[in-house]
């Protein structure tokens, strides 16, 4: 599996998420994440859609044929700071309590309400970690999860 | 001074004024009535359709006969709903369309009102783009954009919906400004290393072939294509879509390939050396199996759409661009060199001579519809516009008619509308109300859309329709006798009802028929002396013709199937 990260940007205009997905799944195309939100640009989104090799070259160019699509870029994975978040909550009792919250820490994922029988986690860091992490916790029963589609940038190295 | 305050309904007429519309042809209705009002006092010309369907596709036959914007109009929920096939003919076929359908109020939208559909989001994957307009004032800028994106780059429709409350809103008249769409900028001029690499390819070629389709004819390029293929003795084959683009009848014109293409047209492409495609989109008619394509070609391939490119065949020269500027540029760069392809010329020759198409006419037999075109086209003394239905006449007449101008030959080709004919014809015999419009159809076609035949008596359009009457779905029959075992489940139709002359008559036209081969000549001549009405014959033909030759679905281009002997070897 050969995965290609392209970064779009978009005009902020109605619909225009509807536009890009549509055409996704119109086309019969895999995506394995798509995320969007606001740029540093007024009336301008950046999308972050990871897809497979076989499918990048027809991604791009029907992605480009929607006119709210200004510019696609697909990131060199050398040069590509990649990240997701993920929130988790899991179930404790007196018994696995310390357990739970060692490997959370272990783990890097962050704190962010506890209580009675839960406590719920928030992570960021690559798919691979975040993957770790829930297999980390499932053991301990995973009450919730979600996560966040994932985002990538650009490094000037 | 205070600006004048006008409503949204008039400044979309007043808008379309400015964009120099015409003719729009439409249905009216709930939410889109305040448009109908300031309409009624506009200069511009309303057809009214007796379906959304039929008017969108006469805003299509308006636009492929002349090459310029076609403009449809229909109400909220269902005359949106019933938009979406012309919309989607019209992608597929890139033919520049502008819909403008009303919505219902903006405070009611979401809430499931009388006569509500989510009209951007249906039409979402049938249109190039669309807008929903909420506020009066966007008007002038978003049609102006609407038209733009319409009629440039790969051309192709667009919707603008308006809730009623918008259409009602008053504001003053906003010029549009230029037009800024950063994510739209067709790419016109091909890249000059491109074509020198083209050039070099077709140089060292001694088996190059032109294969060209609907993108000659939407870039108005058919004489730049003629000079480039006399100039270096390229042969060319025309698609579907492109049949037209390069006159029937001369040497080097091959016509159609395909899965009923002509035999020489379909294999001059398999011992081609070099496919240079241009304005085409390699579509599985076309290509049947893609892996048996075309094999010893290289593939130079031109498009202005660069999503085409390399999304079924790779290309070693990919170029994007307007087929006009490309053609331009090969000429340019070609200059002076001298093609080796006389005796690949030869060879296609001899090869048309020696599998020509044929049907079989008895003097006292069925009426065949390739030997009714033949005499149609021979009682037919200037150009005419033909339009057709989908199924086994359309391939009849792209076969058989002799296209020797661009715009001339309507059909629904990537989609596949049955009905597209008769509305398509009215919409072309719109813009050109003195030239002959010939709706060739079928009968199971004529069925779906038939009701327009009323529109065209009433508003005094005088289209001249031929039903091809097997009393079947015609090509569904060819199949089920090939395929199914001749099983010919749900392809009955009857030649009897409807009655098609008194239908004609009942609707204001003259109804004529013809059911043998002495008719044939009397009723031509009789249709064709009278213009002031439509008329329709109802032409009676064999239900078990079958359209050769013939590449099965899926099949390879090397296998072509000529008559009914082959068949026994599938």
């Amino acid at each position: 599996m050969s995965e290609r990260i392209l970064s779009v940007l978009v005009e902020d205009k109605p619909g225009v998420l509807a536009r890009v997905s549509s055409t996704i799944s119109r086309r019969g195309f895999n995506i394995n994440s798509l995320s969007v939100g606001p740029t540093h640009i007024e009336g301008r989104s950046k999308m972050t859609i990871v897809t497979e090799l076989d499918a990048v070259e027809q991604v791009k160019k029907q992605l480009n044929k929607l006119v709210n699509v200004i510019k696609i870029v697909e990131l060199d994975p050398e040069m590509t700071i990649e990240t997701e978040v993920l929130l988790l909550k899991v179930s404790i009792n007196k018994d696995t309590q310390t357990s739970v919250i060692e490997k959370a820490n272990l783990s890097s994922a962050k704190s962010v309400d506890v209580g009675q029988d839960y406590a719920i986690f928030e992570m960021t860091g690559s798919s691979k970690d975040l993957n770790k992490f829930e297999k980390l916790m499932k053991p301990f029963g995973i009450i919730e999860m979600v996560r966040g589609g994932r985002i990538a940038i650009q490094s000037n190295l | 001074m205070t600006k004048e305050l006008i409503t949204g309904a008039e400044l979309i007429v007043r808008s379309l004024e400015h964009l120099n519309v015409s003719t729009v042809f439409g249905v009216p209705g709930g939410a889109i009535l305040p448009a109908y009002d300031p309409l009624y006092d506009s200069p511009i010309r309303h057809i009214l359709a007796r379906h959304e369907q039929g008017a969108g596709h006469m805003a299509e036959g308006y636009a492929q006969a002349t090459g310029e914007l076609g403009v449809v109009i229909a109400t909220s929920g269902p005359g949106a709903t019933n938009l979406i096939t012309p919309l989607a003919n019209a992608l597929m076929d890139s033919t520049p369309l502008l819909a403008i359908t009303g919505q219902v109020a903006s405070t009611a939208i979401g809430n499931d009102a009388f006569q509500e559909a989510y009209t951007v989001g249906l039409s979402m994957a049938a249109t190039k783009h669309n807008y929903l307009i909420t506020d009066a004032s966007e008007i002038p800028q978003v049609l102006k954009e609407a038209k733009y994106i319409a009629t440039s780059g790969r051309p192709g429709p667009v919707l603008v919906d308006v809730p009623k409350d918008i259409l009602n809103q008053k504001t003053s008249w906003v010029e549009p400004k230029d037009l800024d769409l950063p994510g739209y900028k067709p790419t016109i001029e091909p890249n000059p290393k491109m074509i020198q690499q083209a050039a070099s390819l077709i140089k060292s070629s001694k088996k190059p072939i032109l294969y060209v389709g609907g993108g000659i004819i939407h870039s108005k390029s058919h004489k730049e294509l003629y000079d480039l293929a006399t100039s270096y003795n390229i042969p060319v084959v025309t698609t579907l879509m492109g049949r037209g683009a390069f006159p029937d009848g001369h040497e080097l014109c091959l016509e159609m390939p395909g899965m009923h293409g002509n035999y020489t047209a379909t294999t001059s492409i398999q011992d081609s050396d070099l496919l240079i495609a241009i304005g085409v989109r390699f579509d599985d008619r076309v290509t049947a199996n893609p892996d048996f394509f075309a094999q010893n070609a290289k593939v130079i391939h031109a498009d202005i759409d660069p999503a085409e490119i390399g999304k079924v065949r790779e290309a070693q020269v990919p170029i994007v661009g307007d087929a006009k500027n490309v053609l331009i540029g090969l000429m340019e760069a070609l200059k002076g060199s001298e093609l080796d392809t006389a005796s690949w010329i030869n060879d296609l020759k001899e090869m048309k001579k020696n599998f020509p198409l044929s049907y079989d006419q008895k003097d006292d037999g069925p009426l065949k519809v390739p030997y009714v075109l033949e005499q149609l086209q021979n009682l037919t003394e200037e150009e005419a516009v033909v339009v057709s239905g989908v199924g086994q006449h359309q391939m009849w007449i792209s076969q058989h008619w002799n296209f020797t101008e661009p715009n001339t030959w309507l059909n629904s080709g990537g989609l596949g509308t049955m009905g597209y004919s008769l509305p398509a014809a009215i919409g072309a015999q719109t813009a050109f109300p003195d030239k002959l419009v010939l709706a060739l159809d079928g009968d199971g076609c004529f069925q779906m859309t038939c009701q327009e035949l009323i529109t065209a008596s009433t508003e005094n359009i005088p289209v001249k329709v031929v039903v091809f009457n097997n009393g079947n779905h015609g090509m569904v029959r060819q199949w089920q006798k090939i395929f199914y075992n001749s099983k010919f489940s749900a392809s009955e139709l009857t030649h009897h009802t409807p009655d098609y002359v008194k239908l004609a008559e009942s609707m204001g036209a003259v109804g004529l028929r013809m059911t043998k081969k002495d008719d044939v000549k009397k009723i031509f001549t009789e249709m064709l002396n009278i213009n002031d009405k439509p008329v329709l014959i109802d032409c009676v033909v064999d239900p078990d013709d079958m359209v050769f030759p013939m590449v099965p679905a899926g099949g390879s281009n090397d296998q072509v199937i000529m008559n009914k002997e082959d068949l026994k070897q599938l």
